[in-house]
């Protein structure tokens, strides 16, 4: 008796229930695809929703974009003097240092702000990210 | 001890609390040692027992680690490709790190391992190193192609290059100025606005009276301190996770 109704009983039982564990198989994989697209909506939402919050601390954008230019004057004058140490070029390199600084400066604002193309692709600029 | 409650600089002091000097150099372990410890036996700690379960229907504090676990893992599918996630320990030490520093240093007396550029930029150098020594890993010289747009006229190449090298190595200076000078900025707010309420307490009835309004902002400041700490940890992990991205595919 306990037999038949084992999971690997050998009797005719376990033929006689093919088809319905089919449609439980059917009926399995829409759930799952249904479940899949309300986590997909839910996790746009949820990206939405932190999209906004970030946006909402305007103090944040503005350190941001602040720090990204200063980065790249500091980042050019550096280098530039390290040129002029290692060289014996003073003051060129500080000066054309300050000037690419200066132009790394300005791509770095437009790229974090999402209106340049990013690293190693010409042309179209990705979306604005953080 | 009244000079250094209205200052608001003096809780970035850092003391040695165990004296250590080799061969001239001065390795202390100092309070930012200490919290960096901390730091780092609190996240494993709280990783390890949350998680050591191991429930299919995950309790509270598991679900916490589920969540942070998928949240960056996420993130770095979503900038990096799957190909990222061999960078995900990297990434979510990083973040766990950022994330619990921040928010230990929001109790009050507790140093702020953040606020200081040299372990942010410490940071910054050890993703911008990992990019730099995997790109070239793995594509050799063929990594350099980031530095040379498509469709750039041979004259304006060697300005165009020099241009984008130095945004490339002022791109790990931007990353650690940007959690520091965040870190730094709000402790600062908050200690000033603190400092409000004691010296205006100090006028007698109305100055106490009159002491709600720095109070009231002070707690306003916390909450936004407690978001600013989350996401500037998130911040840090996403640029992480785009720079990472730069490496794995150097040419799109």
């Amino acid at each position: 008796m306990a037999d038949k109704n084992g999971p690997d009983g050998t009797g005719e039982t376990g033929r006689g229930r093919q088809p319905e564990a089919t449609i439980r198989d059917d009926e399995l994989e829409r759930r799952r695809r249904d479940l899949e697209a309300s986590l997909a909506t839910r996790r746009t939402e949820r990206l939405e929703g932190k999209d906004e919050a970030k946006a909402a601390t305007g103090y944040g954008q503005a350190l941001k974009l602040s720090s990204e230019f200063i980065a790249g004057v500091v980042v050019g004058v550096g280098l530039g003097w390290i040129i002029d140490r290692l060289a014996g070029t003073a003051p060129f390199g500080l000066i054309i240092g300050l000037l690419l600084g200066f132009g790394a400066g300005i791509l770095n604002v437009l790229r974090s702000a999402g209106l340049a193309s990013e690293f190693g692709q010409g042309g179209k600029p990705r979306e604005p990210r953080e | 001890m009244a000079a250094d409650k209205v200052d608001p600089i003096h809780q970035f002091q850092i003391h040695p609390l165990i004296p250590i000097h080799i061969g001239g150099y001065d390795v202390s372990f100092t309070n930012s040692s200490l919290f960096m410890v901390v730091t780092i036996v609190l996240a494993s700690a709280f990783l390890y027992m949350s998680t050591a379960g191991r429930a299919l229907i995950p309790g509270r504090l598991q679900s916490v680690s589920e969540m942070a676990y998928e949240f960056v893992g996420n993130m770095l599918r979503d900038a990096a490709g799957k190909q990222g996630m061999q960078f995900f320990p990297l990434v979510f030490s990083l973040f766990m790190f950022v994330l619990v520093a921040n928010l230990i240093g929001l109790f009050p007396y507790f140093f702020t391992v953040t606020s200081h550029i040299i372990v942010t930029f410490t940071l910054a150098i050890l993703v911008i190193g990992t990019v730099v020594a995997y790109g070239f890993a793995k594509h050799g010289f063929g990594f350099l192609k980031l530095f040379v747009p498509h469709g750039v006229p041979a004259l304006l190449l060697p300005l165009v290059v020099a241009i984008e090298v130095i945004s490339f190595v002022s791109r790990p200076v931007s990353l650690s100025v940007r959690l520091f000078a965040n870190m730094l900025a709000g402790h600062i707010t908050l200690k000033v606005f603190s400092g409000f309420v004691v010296s205006l307490s100090a006028f007698g009835a109305l100055g106490v009276a009159g002491s709600v309004l720095p109070l009231a902002m002070a707690v306003a400041l916390t909450a936004l301190e407690l978001l600013v700490a989350f996401l500037q940890a998130y911040v840090f992990a996403v640029l992480t996770c785009m720079y990472l991205n730069d490496a794995l595919h150097p040419s799109h």
